[in-house]
Parts: C-alpha cells; sequence; structure tokens
C-alpha cells in the first residue's frame, strides 16, 4: 500500500516591538538575565496588563498580507498551565477568536535544477493569532535558573492546515512565511535568538485515504533544515512503525538536529487542559474598517508577488529573481538602480547587483545598507558600458575600486585611465592592417562566412591594448569590408 | 463638645490643620496613640509602621508651611487593606503564601492618595485573599468588632471597617467583589462604597475576582467617604478595565439640590432569612425617605435567586487563575520540603493557602475544565447579564434601589463554620458586583443588643454623586453615625 504524509506547522513567529505585550518595559535579546523586567512581566501581586497596539497592528498587517479575515474584535483569553518559565503560571493567548482566520501562503517548491523555478502552490492557514511569550529555563548540575527576559514578548502563532505532504514543502513553506514576515518588518525571524518558532504535526495515511491518521507533534525544530530533516525522519520513522505492523501512538516528540534523532516527550494522556476562559483584565478591542484600511497601506508588496512583477516589468531571468526578491532591501536598490539606467538595462543592472555587488558585500562581511556603491552607482556603470566608453573588463576593475571608495564610476574611469578607445582615425588604421594581413578571412567573409570576422578583431583589440570599444571596431571592419 | 481627633471629620480635621491648630504629625500621633491604645482588643491591623507613618505626616507639614499644601486630604491618615500595594510596606493578602512580601510599588489608589496628600497607614487584616465574609479566614489572626468584640467586624475587609469605626484611622481602602465593603460597614456602622466597576482602577489589588473586584472607601460620615472616593477614582492606563469617565466632585455634590428620588424596594431582597431587626431598620429608612417627598415602588429583580450560583462560580473561576501565580518560585512562601518544581508548587501552596482559598481554587479549576465550561461558565456569564438586565428593567422605573445590606448583623466569631452558610452572608451584596453597580452601606441602626445596621443603596452605572447625596441626606437626619463603640 501507497501512504502519504500530512504535515501541519505551528510557527512562532516574535513580533518586533519596542515593549512587550503587555507593559511597557523594552523587548530584547541577549542582555544580563532578568534585566528586561517589571512588575507586571515578574507577575507581583496585583499587577494588571495593557495591549501593547503596535503588536496587534503587526499582526494584522501580517494577516492581511496573507489575506486571512480580520476578526472585528481583538478578545484576550488565559491559558492556564503551571511551569517556571510563566510567570503567571497562565499565558494571555487567543483561543476561540484568533484575530487572523483563515488565509495563505505561497510556496515555490524547488525547481528541477537550482537555476530552473520550480512549481508554486498555496498552503492554507487555519489561523494566527497573538499570545505573549515565555521566559527561559537554564539547568546546571544542581539548579534551575530562570530568566523572564524574553517573557512577555510579543508573539504569533501561525497555524497551517494540515495541508503539506513533504518536507521539501514545509521547508519552503518556513521559507516564504519568514520572508513576507522579514519585508513587512514584522519580525527579523532570526532562529537562532528563536524569533521564529516551529513545530510540526505529521501523520500518514494510505493514499486516496481523507481521514488523517494519528498524529505525532514534533518539538524543538530550531532551524529551518532541522525543520526539513526532522519531518523527513519523523515521516520515515511512522512508515517504519507502520510496515513492522505498529500503530502510531499521538504522541509529542522532541526532535535533535545535531544527531538526526527523535524521542518521545509525552503521550496524549499527559496533554494539559490549558482552561481556557476570557481575561477579565483585558476588554475586548473593536477593529474597525479605517484602522484595516491604514494597516493594509502599509502592507509591503508579497515577494512572490514582485517576482512576477519583476519577471512582467523588467524581463529578468529567475537566476536574477531568485536572488533579488527574497531580500526586500536588494529588490528595492534593484529597482532604484533600474529607474535610473532605464528599463531595457534591467538585466545588465541584476547581473552588476547578484554577481559583483553581492560578492563584494560578501568579502568584506558588510551589508547593503553599509555599501558605499548605491543605486546610482550601478545605474552609471551600466550606462557608460553601454555607450562604449567602459569595458567589461575595466568595468569590473572600477566596480571593486568604487565598491572601495564610493566614487562615481566615470570618476574611477578617469583617474584610473580605464576609458574605452575611440579615437576613430587610429581605429581605422588598425582595422586597414588587420585586414590587409589576413586576406583567407576576407574571401570567408565575403562568402558569407559571419564568424570569419573574429579573426580580424584579435589583432585591432592587441594594437589598442584591449581598450578598442568592440562596437566602433565591429562597425569599422564591416564598413571596410563591405568597401574593399 | 468636639470629639477626640481620632474620631473627628476630614474636614474637620483639615480645617484644624490649616489653621495651624494642630500639625499633622499630631494627628498622626493621636491615632497612632489610639491605636496602640484598643488594637489588642480589636486586631484590625496586619501591621502598622510608626516611623513611616511619622515621616509622611512631617512631610505634610513642611508642605503646609512651605504653602504647598494639596487639598483636604493633605495629613490625613488612611488606612489600606493588606491587599492593596503600598512601596516599602508588607502586601500579604493575610496569607502565609505573602507573610514576608513586601510590594516594590504603589497601586494607582495608593500613588494618588500620596498625590493628594493623604498618610497611608497600616495593612488593614482581612480575610485571606479577599475570599470570606468575616474576616476570620486570615492567616494573622481575627480581626473583632468594636461594637460587640465578641462578634466579627464583616468581611473580607473587616480590618478596614473595624479600624475607621474605632478610631485606628480616619478613613480607610477596602475592596468589593461580592460584598466585601458594605457588609463589614454594616457590621461596624461606618460608610462603605463599592464603586461602579471600572471607577477606581485595580492596578496594585491582588486579585481575587477581577471582573467582580473594585476598591473603594470607608467613612464614618458620608461626607468623608465622598471625599476619599474623589481622590482615587477615574480612568488610569495601567488598568485596561478603567472606564474614560469624568470624576464628579462628590463632596460638592452633597451640598447640591438633589432628589426627590424614585426608589424601588426588590421584593426578592426582603425575604426569607432576613433578621426582623434589620428588616424594621430598613422599613423606617424607606419611610423617612418618604416623608422627604420620595416616591417609593416595589421593584423585582427575577433572577436573584441564582446570584451566589453564579458569583461562586465566576469568581472561583477568575481566582483559581489569578492566584496561579503564588508558586514559590519568584517570591512569597516556598516550601522547605519541596525537592523539584512540582513540589515547590504543591507544597508551598498546600503550607501557604488557607482553607477557603484552596477550597475555592479547586472549585474555580474544575468549572473551567475541559467538558464542564460550557455547563458551568458559560452558563453562569449568561444568567450573570440577565442579572444586569434585571438591575437595568428596573432602573426604568427607579433612580436608586434601597435594599438591607447582610441579612443580619454581626454573629459571633466561630457562628457560621459551615462554607455555605457564610457565602449567603453576601446574598444582598453579590447581585451589585454581577451587574456592575455602585453600591453604598449607610448605617442606618442598631440591634436591641447594640449591634449596628446597615441599609444598602444601589446606584446607576456611575451614580456615586446621586448615591452619595441620597444618602447623605439620611445621615443628616439620623445620628447612627454619630455613636461610638464602648472600648
Amino acid at each position: 500500500m501507497n501512504y502519504e504524509a500530512v504535515i501541519g506547522l505551528e510557527v512562532h513567529i516574535q513580533i518586533k516591538t519596542k515593549s512587550k505585550m503587555f507593559t511597557r518595559v523594552a523587548t530584547g535579546y541577549g542582555q544580563d538575565p532578568n534585566t528586561l523586567t517589571d512588575p507586571v512581566v515578574l507577575a507581583l501581586p496585583g499587577v494588571l496588563p495593557v495591549m501593547n497596539k503596535a503588536a496587534l497592528d503587526a499582526i494584522i498587517r501580517a494577516g492581511l498580507m496573507l489575506g486571512c479575515d480580520i476578526a472585528p474584535v481583538c478578545k484576550w483569553d488565559r491559558k492556564n498551565y503551571f511551569y517556571p518559565d510563566s510567570p503567571k503560571n497562565y499565558q494571555i493567548s487567543q483561543y476561540d477568536q484568533p484575530i487572523c482566520l483563515g488565509g495563505s501562503v505561497e510556496i515555490e517548491l524547488p525547481g528541477p535544477a537550482r537555476n530552473v523555478q520550480g512549481e508554486h502552490k498555496r498552503i492554507p492557514l487555519t489561523r494566527i493569532h497573538l499570545e505573549e511569550d515565555v521566559g527561559k529555563l537554564n539547568h546546571t548540575a544542581s539548579d534551575s535558573l530562570v530568566d523572564y527576559n524574553r517573557a512577555g514578548t510579543p508573539l504569533m502563532e501561525v497555524v497551517s492546515d494540515p495541508a503539506m505532504h513533504t518536507a521539501d514543502e514545509a521547508f519552503a513553506y518556513l521559507t516564504a512565511l519568514r520572508t513576507a514576515m522579514v519585508y513587512a518588518g514584522i519580525s527579523d525571524c532570526d532562529m537562532e535568538k528563536g524569533q521564529l518558532r516551529c513545530d510540526a504535526n505529521i501523520s500518514v495515511r494510505p493514499v486516496g485515504e481523507t481521514k488523517l491518521g494519528t498524529k505525532v507533534e514534533l518539538k524543538n525544530l530550531n532551524s529551518i533544515s532541522f525543520v526539513r530533516d526532522g519531518i523527513a525522519h519523523e515521516i520515515k520513522r511512522q512508515l517504519a512503525v507502520i510496515a513492522a505492523g505498529g500503530n502510531i501512538r499521538q504522541e509529542t516528540r522532541d526532535y535533535d538536529g545535531q544527531t538526526g534523532t527523535s524521542q518521545s516527550l509525552r503521550s496524549k494522556e499527559m496533554a494539559h487542559d490549558y482552561r481556557y476562559f476570557p481575561d477579565p483584565d483585558l476588554m475586548p478591542v473593536k477593529v474597525d474598517e479605517a484602522w484595516k484600511a491604514r494597516l493594509r497601506a502599509e502592507c509591503p508588496e508579497l515577494p512572490f508577488d514582485k517576482q512576477r512583477r519583476f519577471y512582467e516589468a523588467y524581463q529578468i531571468p529567475y537566476t536574477i529573481t531568485s536572488v533579488l526578491v527574497p531580500d526586500r532591501a536588494l529588490s528595492d536598490f534593484f529597482e532604484e538602480a533600474v529607474a535610473l539606467a532605464g528599463v531595457e538595462k534591467a538585466q545588465a543592472v541584476g547581473n552588476w547587483i547578484v554577481n559583483d555587488l553581492l560578492r563584494e558585500l560578501g568579502t568584506a562581511k558588510i551589508g547593503l545598507e553599509a555599501s558605499r556603491v548605491r543605486p546610482a552607482h550601478v545605474a552609471e556603470l551600466v550606462r557608460l558600458i553601454d555607450s562604449g566608453a567602459l569595458l567589461m573588463n575595466a568595468a569590473k576593475e572600477a566596480f571593486v575600486e568604487m565598491f572601495a571608495t564610493g566614487e562615481m564610476p566615470a570618476a574611477v574611469v578617469e583617474r584610473k585611465g580605464l576609458k574605452a578607445e575611440t579615437n576613430a582615425a587610429e581605429l581605422e588604421q588598425w582595422c586597414r592592417d588587420a585586414i590587409a594581413g589576413n586576406p583567407k578571412s576576407v574571401a570567408d567573409f565575403k562568402a558569407g562566412k559571419e564568424s570569419a570576422l573574429n579573426a580580424f578583431k584579435g589583432p585591432v583589440m592587441k594594437a589598442a591594448k584591449g581598450k578598442a570599444n568592440p562596437k566602433l571596431v565591429d562597425e569599422t571592419l564591416r564598413r571596410l569590408l563591405a568597401s574593399g | 463638645m468636639s470629639e477626640a481627633l481620632h474620631y473627628q471629620s476630614i474636614a474637620e480635621l483639615s480645617a484644624a490643620l490649616q489653621a495651624r491648630r494642630i500639625s499633622a504629625v499630631e494627628l498622626m500621633q493621636a491615632v497612632i496613640a489610639r491605636t496602640q491604645a484598643v488594637e489588642d482588643r480589636v486586631h484590625a491591623f496586619n501591621s502598622y509602621d510608626v516611623g513611616d507613618a511619622l515621616a509622611q505626616a512631617s512631610a505634610s507639614d513642611e508642605r503646609r508651611a512651605r504653602g504647598e499644601a494639596r487639598g483636604p486630604l493633605d495629613g490625613i491618615p488612611i488606612g489600606l487593606k493588606d491587599v492593596i500595594a503600598v512601596t516599602g510596606q508588607p502586601l500579604t493578602a493575610s496569607s502565609r503564601m505573602l507573610k514576608n512580601f513586601v510590594s516594590p510599588y504603589d497601586a494607582t489608589v495608593t500613588r494618588r492618595l500620596r498625590e493628594a496628600g493623604a498618610i497611608c497607614w497600616g495593612r488593614l487584616n482581612m480575610d485571606e485573599f479577599a475570599m470570606g465574609s468575616s474576616t476570620e479566614n486570615s492567616a494573622f489572626g481575627p480581626t473583632a468588632n468594636p461594637y460587640a468584640l465578641d462578634c466579627v467586624p464583616g468581611g473580607s475587609s473587616g480590618g478596614s471597617a473595624a479600624a475607621v469605626a474605632a478610631g485606628e484611622t480616619i478613613v480607610s481602602l477596602g475592596s468589593d467583589t461580592g460584598g466585601s465593603i458594605r457588609q463589614p460597614a454594616s457590621f461596624c456602622n461606618v460608610v462603605g462604597l463599592k464603586p461602579t466597576y471600572g471607577l477606581v482602577s485595580r492596578y496594585g489589588l491582588i486579585a481575587f475576582a477581577s471582573s467582580l473586584d473594585q476598591i473603594g472607601p470607608f467613612g464614618r460620615s458620608v461626607e468623608d467617604t465622598a471625599m476619599v472616593l474623589g481622590a482615587i477614582a477615574g480612568h488610569d492606563p495601567l488598568d485596561s478595565t478603567s472606564w474614560r469617565a469624568e470624576v464628579p466632585d462628590y463632596r460638592a455634590a452633597l451640598q447640591a439640590r438633589r432628589g426627590p428620588w424614585r426608589i424601588g424596594i426588590p421584593r426578592e431582597y426582603f425575604g426569607e432569612g432576613l433578621d426582623p431587626e434589620v428588616a424594621a431598620s430598613v422599613q423606617a429608612a424607606v419611610r423617612f425617605y418618604e416623608s422627604q417627598g420620595c416616591t417609593v415602588k416595589d421593584v423585582s429583580l427575577p433572577h436573584t435567586e441564582y446570584g451566589i450560583g453564579v458569583y461562586y462560580i465566576i469568581a472561583t473561576a477568575e481566582c483559581s487563575s489569578n492566584l496561579a501565580r503564588f508558586d514559590g518560585i519568584r517570591y512569597g512562601h516556598r516550601s522547605k520540603e519541596a525537592k523539584d518544581a512540582v513540589e515547590i508548587y504543591s507544597k508551598s501552596r498546600a503550607e501557604g493557602f488557607g482553607a477557603e482559598v484552596k477550597r475555592r481554587i479547586i472549585l474555580g479549576t474544575y468549572v473551567l475544565s475541559s467538558g464542564y465550561y460550557d455547563a458551568y461558565y458559560l452558563r453562569a456569564q449568561k444568567v450573570r447579564t440577565l442579572i444586569r438586565q434585571d438591575f437595568l428593567n428596573a432602573y426604568r422605573d427607579v433612580d436608586v434601589m434601597l435594599t438591607p445590606t447582610a441579612p443580619t448583623p454581626a454573629f459571633r466569631r466561630g457562628a457560621k463554620a459551615d462554607p455555605l452558610a457564610m457565602y449567603l452572608c453576601d446574598i444582598y451584596t453579590i447581585g451589585v458586583n454581577l451587574a456592575g453597580l455602585p453600591a453604598v452601606s449607610v448605617p442606618c441602626g442598631f440591634s436591641a443588643d447594640g449591634r449596628p445596621i446597615g441599609m444598602q443603596l444601589i446606584g446607576q452605572p456611575f451614580g456615586e454623586a446621586e448615591l452619595l447625596a441620597m444618602a447623605h441626606t439620611y445621615e443628616r437626619a439620623h445620628t447612627w453615625s454619630q455613636r461610638r463603640p464602648t472600648l
């Protein structure tokens, strides 16, 4: 019998706000333990939560970007459970009325080759809701210590439908979701800092069966590749259990990305009863149309919409869009440069950014925001090449120079003497010499062998010490051969 | 002849302070002396900090000397129930759990009282975590009723009521979740007001049942009560449930010409279990208002009988969650027996909480459990809406309602060992909390053996000024409020 896997992901994303979800103390990462706390974070007797509106704005923007229905009211519930990282021993969350319902994430599956675009599809979402993060436990040999710096950080939980079937789909989903959230400035989604965390619900069933199999929840998938590896491992494990005639037990398993193994954390019988009920300390907040309209106006174009537009508007290949599009700043840089250089130069601009700029940034270990090469530099460089004033090798040299100094390309070319030779009389003489020196190729060309023209170009370039404008050389040779 | 300083009104004391006839330090010393003289019999306080109180009084005197007095409350001692946070002072909720807890922050009401120049004085005894109606559920021993020392002062704000009655403070704050201000006020012959839900910030009040809790004032007169209410009321950005309402001048409202009122008498509040002496006193008050030109109308609040049931579902559900933070991890009692995290929870809570608190946590945990939520909590919320609607319907025909505050006068300590019998003490006060309405208990008589009796005036949302004016009308024509306990 053939089996298929069914995968749903629960992704927790920290929302980038200045202050915490329900109090004014700052959010942050890497500070000394328990310095980002106040009476509310520590759940001292008598304190009350007050909602951070910026966090609600952010999740509504996320929902609008992903096509969710936005609930007319933001309602808060308490999720009750005891754990030392949870100062109140309940988490303020959203239970039966999540702020975002439905929607979907467009994903791009791996193509047949690295430079070929793969299939696109939409993974439907169940819901997105807002809650607060918990603190962190650090276990030592003799003790457990708790740090509440992270406690109370705004967190959104994005729950997909059980609609994925392969580890690759899950990987693509997470990548697309992360790109969209980073695009909108909702989160930096740095998994190493715990800003994006993923749990996977995985089951298998015979192909053709519509009922879901018994699910296993996989936890601690703390990098995007661990998500892919962990899911692949879990699918394999479940299929092996079934092949051996066993049954899948409903349980939560912990995946260890280092060893590529998983072990059971708890079974269904030990599942929590969270005793959800509406938080009486927080009034429901009305989200009206005007509010939504204002936030909609702040939503950026989605990455894959941009990819489609780039194909349409600029006729550039996947090798370029696949690099530009996932990085909002880089694609903005590209569009600024194209606006200056002209749409017909889009591919050249794209090549310079994807090949040369990224290489130099990588070597210098700096980000785009620190680059001295700005869109105007790239545009001017492309125009110089196009005009024949700058040859490719010289342009590459000029690029490295302007990356280091921030000088405009024309100035670099001038200072370094990189300008292409365009003295017409001199060029014509070199061409005449080349034709005179190679009668066989003259005959070949006149017989219609177009490639014979190349035989003259070598000697001309040599005479010009590589600085001749190839376009001009081409034209001159053709003119002389036609007239002779 | 005017009374001893510790029994004078805010208006008298304020005038004396302003005229430099007394200093705030002298006033505070008088209150301290009185407290030290009677506290062994009353036990209204869990603790008091003489040095801190005198320092505050001294600061008040210095302000006044500089011409910077902050108004009529400047230099007036006000006692705070031990469930309201005061920076640097214990905050115990009368529980072993918080026996050694010192608050690092001020509640909003505390901050506002400081801004008005009042002296935050002492930590007043109460039922543990405000759960009870007699102040017997205190981990630090019961408070006695100043008018009948073998009787309870009511609860849960028993210390707040008793301290005002005994002259151990001029005024005080309590909190009221199901009657915890009004019932002790009626037992102790003082005025106690439970504000409209949302009028006074709950920030810094240890939560019992968040959707029902309100902080409110106690005073020996309606005017004192009104002045404290004016100082603590008003919107607070730190409490999402606090209402953006204009705060009227409650004291001025007492002088304004108001009434005559249309008074509703809810028949469900005069049924079985009402003590005949209480009934007689309340009826006499009704006749007084009639004599003043008020119209009296029989009204019905048909869902009253479900009040206790609904209350003990909603309040316990909320408390089971609110009290989860008392876990021995970050602060509060931690069991010395605990060997791991689970034992820190179970043993610390077993040792730290008293029986009534445990009973309510267990009840609340049960009603929120999966499979029971709809039958209990959700149903209770629906009935709560009906109870509120009962009141709003009645207010189409009447301006206020008049009822007994409690079915009986103060009872003897230990008389109500059965929790259910204790719960019935709040039968006339609980509906007001469920409906979120304001209500005030006003002294309206004494039993033959000298125990105080109070009546309850129930107002419309944010109708405190009207309620206080109506209470004041009664108070001016009667002398109950002037009768002092023999201590």
